[in-house]
């Protein structure tokens, strides 16, 4: 075992400093009394108050959550299907085309998808607004999704879907009864993953919305290049406070249900 | 009888329906880009006039061919704004991705040592900004890197400078928001190559008389290349097409390739040559994503 020395420990705790103390410092000047963001004038929780008083600001972050949870089922069900036909089926035709275009938006710049959807949108001639900003995010957020899906598909047994066929189950029983739960995990985190990386998108979201499509990246992002004001501060703390509470929840389902199957196990070796 | 068949149709479906979805709107969008990229500017809306429409069949396609124009392709080979734009963009993006290794190596490398119960939680602690929206980790900088922000303040206060330094506006502070917000990127894969490595390594070259920094060079580090390579790769594809980290941190001086895309697109209204600069930048960025797509399915093959 090698040992924990003073230089690891020393930049660990810099690189949690880095990464954490602007996040801190946001949440903390979000409960600032004062209208400057940058001087300490005493607590206050009027700007979350003044922030639900905002109506457009409300409005966008009503678009977002319908557009987040729309866009994150729908591309959960596509990557699946995606990561499903990358492990399963080794030859296809047309597989490399397919892998290609799976892994592609994962590291295309956002502003080329986005430019090459408003394009499709307008040569098809489909009005801009909520439904263009849902299929963007469902094509980008299926690619990540069938990434983690096929991480997970990848240490998955098959002989155990053979066995439940072999016992007389159909290939699609035979899916929902033994595949999808063991990979369920992967495929929650997928949604999770989906689901924040909509809410949270901006280029695509600017690119693909028409009038009345207003995303709360897009309203955060034309009020930030006015000037920094608490209000956004106060918006940006509440983002992260919901991010934060689901990550934690999810982290924490996942370890019961890894020790629910560890004991699961132990049971099963033992009868 | 019919379970072969059923597989067959499963096969189908599983297949064909996420086939045609990215089809529809990754392949063919991209196919529009290179069409309008080969078009006449025009004010009209849409603001072009196209090449060849998709209606002509073949023979009208091979006809319209002729018709080409490279005129976009042209104007951004001559103006040097797209150069320059072109140019910064990777000489920025490289420059933050070295200093992103440079953050993040210690970093994941402390992480890998770090004691077993510990490690699950650094791990979610490296994964849980990146869940947090990028523009909020942006936009936090402002505040901090401003001539009047937290960081001057601070400066001052210590008295280790008399006059706020001028940090926003300038490439000083695209390269702070790169590291910061990729960090992650660069950390994962490195965390992921060092802990799997075999520490008994590490001891028996201890053992044989090298030093603990002797060890470094000539073991942990060869051995986290992979990991070195998949980071620089996420960090730096990415990076050149950045638009919100130069727009809101740097200064109306540095022009970086998604900025101009953008402004082109939204605020000078010329679809075709903005169709051009993003076909260039795709063409730039080639290379590494055809590697790092390689190396993906490598990385997953070798998993399996």
């Amino acid at each position: 075992m090698l040992k924990w020395t003073r230089f690891n420990i020393v930049s660990v705790v810099l690189g949690f400093s880095f990464l954490y103390l602007p996040i801190l410092l946001l949440v903390i000047y979000s409960f600032n009394e004062g209208k400057l963001v940058t001087v300490w004038a005493g607590f206050s929780t009027k700007w979350y108050v003044q922030l639900f008083q905002n109506q457009a600001l409300m409005d966008a972050a009503w678009v977002t959550l319908r557009v987040g949870l729309l866009s994150a089922t729908i591309a959960t069900v596509l990557g699946t299907l995606a990561a499903l036909a990358l492990n399963r089926y080794t030859s296809f035709r047309g597989r490399v085309l397919f892998s290609g275009m799976v892994y592609a938006p994962l590291v295309m710049p956002e502003v080329i998808t986005g430019l090459s959807l408003l394009l499709l949108f307008v040569a098809i001639g489909f009005d801009r607004g909520f439904w263009t900003v849902t299929f963007a995010h469902i094509t980008l957020t299926m690619c990540f999704v069938a990434v983690v899906v096929q991480s997970r598909l990848v240490t998955f047994d098959r002989s155990l879907e053979e066995a439940a066929m072999d016992l007389g189950a159909t290939p699609a029983k035979a899916f929902f009864a033994v595949t999808l739960p063991i990979i369920a995990p992967a495929v929650v985190a997928g949604w999770m993953l989906a689901f924040t990386l909509s809410i949270d998108d901006l280029v695509l979201a600017s690119f693909a919305s028409g009038p009345g499509a207003t995303t709360l990246p897009m309203k955060i992002y034309s009020q930030v290049r006015l000037g920094v004001t608490p209000e956004i501060n106060a918006a940006c703390t509440i983002l992260i406070a919901i991010v934060a509470v689901g990550v934690i929840i999810a982290a924490i389902a996942t370890k019961k249900q890894e020790a629910q199957r560890v004991k699961d196990e132990q049971m099963a070796l033992r009868n | 009888m019919s379970g072969t068949l059923i597989s067959a149709l499963m096969k189908r479906i599983v297949i064909v329906v996420p086939y045609i979805w990215l089809t529809i709107f990754f392949l063919i969008p991209f196919l529009i880009v290179l069409k309008i990229s080969f078009s006449a500017p025009e004010t009209a809306i849409p603001p072009y006039i196209p090449a060849f429409s998709w209606s002509d069949g073949l023979a009208g396609w091979i006809e319209k061919a002729k018709d080409f124009s490279f005129e976009n392709y042209l104007w951004i080979a001559e103006d040097p704004l797209y150069r320059n734009a072109y140019f910064q963009s990777v000489w920025i993006s490289f420059t933050a991705t070295c200093m992103t290794l440079l953050v993040g190596y210690p970093l994941a490398y402390g992480m890998a040592r770090a004691p077993q119960t510990l490690r699950p939680i650094l791990l979610m602690l490296v994964i849980l900004p990146f869940w947090t929206s990028f523009l909020i980790r942006v936009y936090a900088w402002i505040g901090i890197l401003k001539p009047e922000g937290l960081l001057n303040q601070f400066l001052l206060a210590l008295g280790v400078i008399d006059q706020p330094l001028i940090i926003i506006g300038t490439n000083t502070a695209i390269y702070i928001g790169i590291v910061y917000s990729y960090l992650p990127f660069m950390v994962l894969p490195i965390y992921a190559t060092l802990e799997k490595m075999d520490g008994s390594l590490i001891e028996a070259a201890q053992d044989l008389g090298c030093t603990a920094i002797g060890a470094f060079w000539k073991i942990t580090l060869p051995l986290s290349i992979p990991g070195i390579i998949a980071g620089f790769m996420l960090v730096f594809i990415p990076a050149v097409g950045e638009f919100v980290i130069p727009d809101l941190l740097g200064g109306s001086k540095t022009l970086m390739i998604g900025k101009t895309l953008w402004n082109e697109f939204f605020a000078n209204r010329d679809w075709p040559v903005s169709s051009a600069v993003a076909v260039v930048l795709l063409l730039i960025l080639v290379v590494p994503i055809a590697w790092f797509q390689n190396y993906q399915a490598k990385a997953t093959e070798a998993g399996r």
